[in-house]
């Protein structure tokens, strides 16, 4: 089996996001590997360990995203590679995945490709459905358990976590997946990793390497501004019963003019 | 000169820090209450290869080097001080002697198993009549045969419940013109016939670990688990001592960092006189002071690492650091109690488990006292080390990380 895992270096969960010169910024929030990405990691080798084969990391982004492929490496992935080309700035996530499926498609023969759930930065979550739709693949998004996996049969089933429950699906590989909390914790990087990914050299692709140009952004942001910042005023509403405390509340509710 | 940590650092670093913060932390002042140890640390910290961190490769080690194992201390002491213990005994008095003055064959026969955690370590040199007179003690071992026969009582010793292995120093020869050079160290399995072991409860702190005694009553221990030469016994521990003070002293800059952090966390929440108490030149004071210490305590650790990895002899600076950053990290809990008001006399909050814990490494691993005297003596000119017959391997990354 051949995996392939995008993960993306992302601002630390306790980051808080700013406007500057009309740019987002992060300030100088410690950079790691997204969360949701290091269960995609863990759902890949798993697959492997039980089925053999080997996962190949990627990811797109600046020299600092080769920080999230050294935790790849050392959680145990035999591969990793950065997509780092100055034309790809500015790429929305339609580009990404135009992108993305190139570099599968680059390296070829793989029998899943799986995301995390979504990016804690942009909190889009549709890289892996958008990546399946240029790849021609079925998507199987939202995964929290798999079930089978016939890697002769090249079937998949796995379980996605909807608000209902859990939905089963089949499907033929190779397919997309992305991969939620409850498939299970990810394992921390060995010591042996770690000290294979310290030692790694990073191959980098660029558009050229990939063999295509530039895809163009679909999506512009005219214009990019902090929100104003609310006013806001907390006030408990106390009272002798439930039903006195109701009645308080809907009044203040009308006399502000919020119904 | 060169302050950078390397990538495989700050790995190892993070890698130990997730596993205290997902693992340790969320229960850890519960097993703290119960005076018991969590069954699943040790287990968890074989399986993820903390206990082998800085052996070589082929002892089954993770092949890392002397600074990551001061890292590591730090990380384990910022969750719970028991857990660095764990690494003080067994890694830097048990396996790093037995690296350091064994046979090939002792290595080969004793190392793998500690490096990969089947195996814990302990370290028995403490009586109930000597502690910091290490040449006052009672135990003996008579040579019989090809065997030596050990009796006579350890106390105080950390994980005796839990070790599989003792490095104990006992006296061979009663007649030697100095106590000191009648000392002899062995590498004794706790299964041997004639050892019992128990735990001291009641302790200030380290709660969640193990400190016991070992009783050794006519323990036949073969000549080939003595571990050096025949009277080597003293220097072989104060050897011991210069690798687990660095891990007592990196682990109590950790110890600093998490009453500094816990203290900064506070002193944002807490207001009085309708201000956060961190605005206050008082409070500003208090933390001031914690990171001044933690920078110095590390500073002195990372050096002593560092000439570790050299195979520079480091028994006078690591005995500065061991000082200095115990002797911090006790003033820096004690101050994170005092930030934290009448809820710092709680254990609502961790900060007085912190203080409770900081004060036994002002008495374990020489107490703050000898070290005064220790380093007097050094300046003065009274106190000089010679070289010795074995020193601690310098760190080697190719060859530590050979596969075999
Ligand atoms: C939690 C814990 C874990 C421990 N784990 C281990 C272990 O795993 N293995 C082990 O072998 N031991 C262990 N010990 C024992 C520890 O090493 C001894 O407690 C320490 O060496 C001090 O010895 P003592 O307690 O006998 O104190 P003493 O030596 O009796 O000292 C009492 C006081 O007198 C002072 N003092 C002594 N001599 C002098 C002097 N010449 N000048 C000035 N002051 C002096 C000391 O500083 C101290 O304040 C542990 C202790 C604790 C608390
Ligand atoms: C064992 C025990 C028994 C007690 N018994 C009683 C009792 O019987 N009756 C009773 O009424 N209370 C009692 N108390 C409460 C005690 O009086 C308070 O804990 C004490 O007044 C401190 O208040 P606090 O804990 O709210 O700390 P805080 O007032 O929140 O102070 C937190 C920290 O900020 C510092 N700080 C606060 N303001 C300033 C400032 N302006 N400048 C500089 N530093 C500042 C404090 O010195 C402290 O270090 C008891 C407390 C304990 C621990």
């Amino acid at each position: 089996m051949k995996i392939i895992v995008f993960v993306k270096q992302v601002p630390d969960s306790a980051a808080s996001v700013a406007v500057e010169d009309g740019k987002v910024t992060w300030g100088d929030a410690p950079l790691v590997i997204n969360p949701w990405d290091e269960y995609a990691v863990e759902a890949a080798l798993a697959l492997t360990e039980a089925h053999g084969g080997d996962v190949v990391a990627i990811s797109m982004g600046s020299e600092d995203a080769k920080e999230a492929l050294k935790h790849s490496l050392a959680m145990g992935c035999a591969e990793a590679i950065l997509i780092n080309d100055p034309a790809f700035a500015g790429a929305d996530s339609a580009a990404a995945a135009r992108i993305l499926a190139a570099a599968a498609q680059k390296v070829g023969d793989a029998d899943l490709v799986i995301f995390g759930k979504q990016a804690i930065d942009s909190d889009t979550g549709v890289s892996a459905a958008m990546t399946a739709r240029v790849l021609g693949w079925p998507a199987i998004t939202l995964v929290a358990a798999i079930d089978a996996l016939d890697a002769d049969a090249k079937t998949i089933q796995a379980q996605r976590a909807m608000e209902e429950g859990r939905q089963v699906v089949s499907s033929k590989l190779p397919a997309v997946l992305s991969i939620v909390k409850d498939y299970g914790e990810p394992r921390y990087p060995s010591f042996m990793g770690i000290r294979k990914a310290s030692k790694a050299e990073i191959p980098m692709w660029s558009a050229a390497d990939l063999g295509i140009t530039a895809p163009e952004a679909v999506v512009s942001w005219p214009e990019i501004m902090s929100p104003p910042a609310r006013e806001i005023a907390n006030e408990i509403i106390e009272g002798g019963s439930p039903e006195e405390i109701a009645a308080t509340l809907a009044d203040k509710i009308m006399a502000e003019k919020v119904l | 000169m060169d302050f950078k940590l390397t990538e495989e650092h700050k790995m190892a670093q993070q890698m130990v820090r997730d596993f205290c913060a997902k693992e340790v932390i969320p229960t850890i002042a519960d097993w703290d209450r119960k005076q018991e140890m969590d069954p699943a640390i040790l287990p968890r910290m074989a399986e993820l290869g903390i206990m082998g961190i800085n052996l070589p490769v082929k002892y089954g080690g993770q092949g890392f080097d002397y600074i990551t194992l001061g890292l590591v201390c730090e990380e384990l002491e910022y969750a719970d001080t028991t857990l660095r213990v764990v690494m003080s005994v067994h890694m830097g008095l048990c396996a790093m002697s037995i690296l350091q003055w064994g046979t090939e064959e002792q290595k080969m026969r004793f190392l793998p198993k500690l490096a990969s955690g089947e195996h814990y370590g302990s370290f028995g040199l403490t009586e109930p009549g000597a502690g910091s007179d290490v040449a006052g003690m009672a135990s003996t071992a008579v040579k019989d045969g090809d065997d030596y026969i050990l009796n006579g009582e350890k106390m105080w010793i950390s994980l005796a419940t839990k070790a599989h292995v003792c490095l104990i120093v006992a006296r061979t020869d009663s007649t030697a013109d100095k106590p000191t050079s009648g000392l002899t160290a062995f590498v004794v399995e706790l299964d041997s016939e004639g050892i019992t072991t128990g735990d001291l409860h009641g302790k200030l702190g380290v709660r969640a670990g193990s400190t016991g005694w070992i009783a050794m009553n006519d323990v036949r221990v073969p000549a080939s688990h003595r571990l050096g030469e025949e009277g080597e016994g003293f220097k072989i521990a104060m050897g011991s001592l210069d690798n687990g003070r660095y891990t007592v002293g990196a682990g109590a800059t950790g110890l600093i960092r998490a009453s500094m952090d816990a203290s900064v966390k506070y002193a944002h929440e807490r207001e009085t006189f309708g201000k956060p108490i961190g605005s206050y030149q008082l409070i500003k004071q208090k933390i001031g002071r914690m990171r001044r210490d933690y920078e110095m305590a590390r500073l002195l650790c990372l050096r002593a690492g560092w000439m570790k990895n050299e195979g520079l002899r480091n028994t006078r600076e690591t005995s500065q650091a061991k000082w200095f950053a115990t002797d911090a990290s006790f003033d820096a809990a004690n101050e994170a109690v005092q930030v934290h008001g009448a809820y710092g006399f709680s254990d609502e909050y961790p900060v007085e488990r912190f203080l409770r814990n900081s004060k036994g490494a002002v008495i374990y691993e020489g107490t703050s006292e000898i070290h005064t005297l220790m380093q007097a003596d050094y300046e003065l000119g009274y106190r000089k080390d010679k070289p010795l017959r074995c020193e601690l391997p310098a760190f080697n990354a190719e060859e530590w990380q050979a596969e075999k």
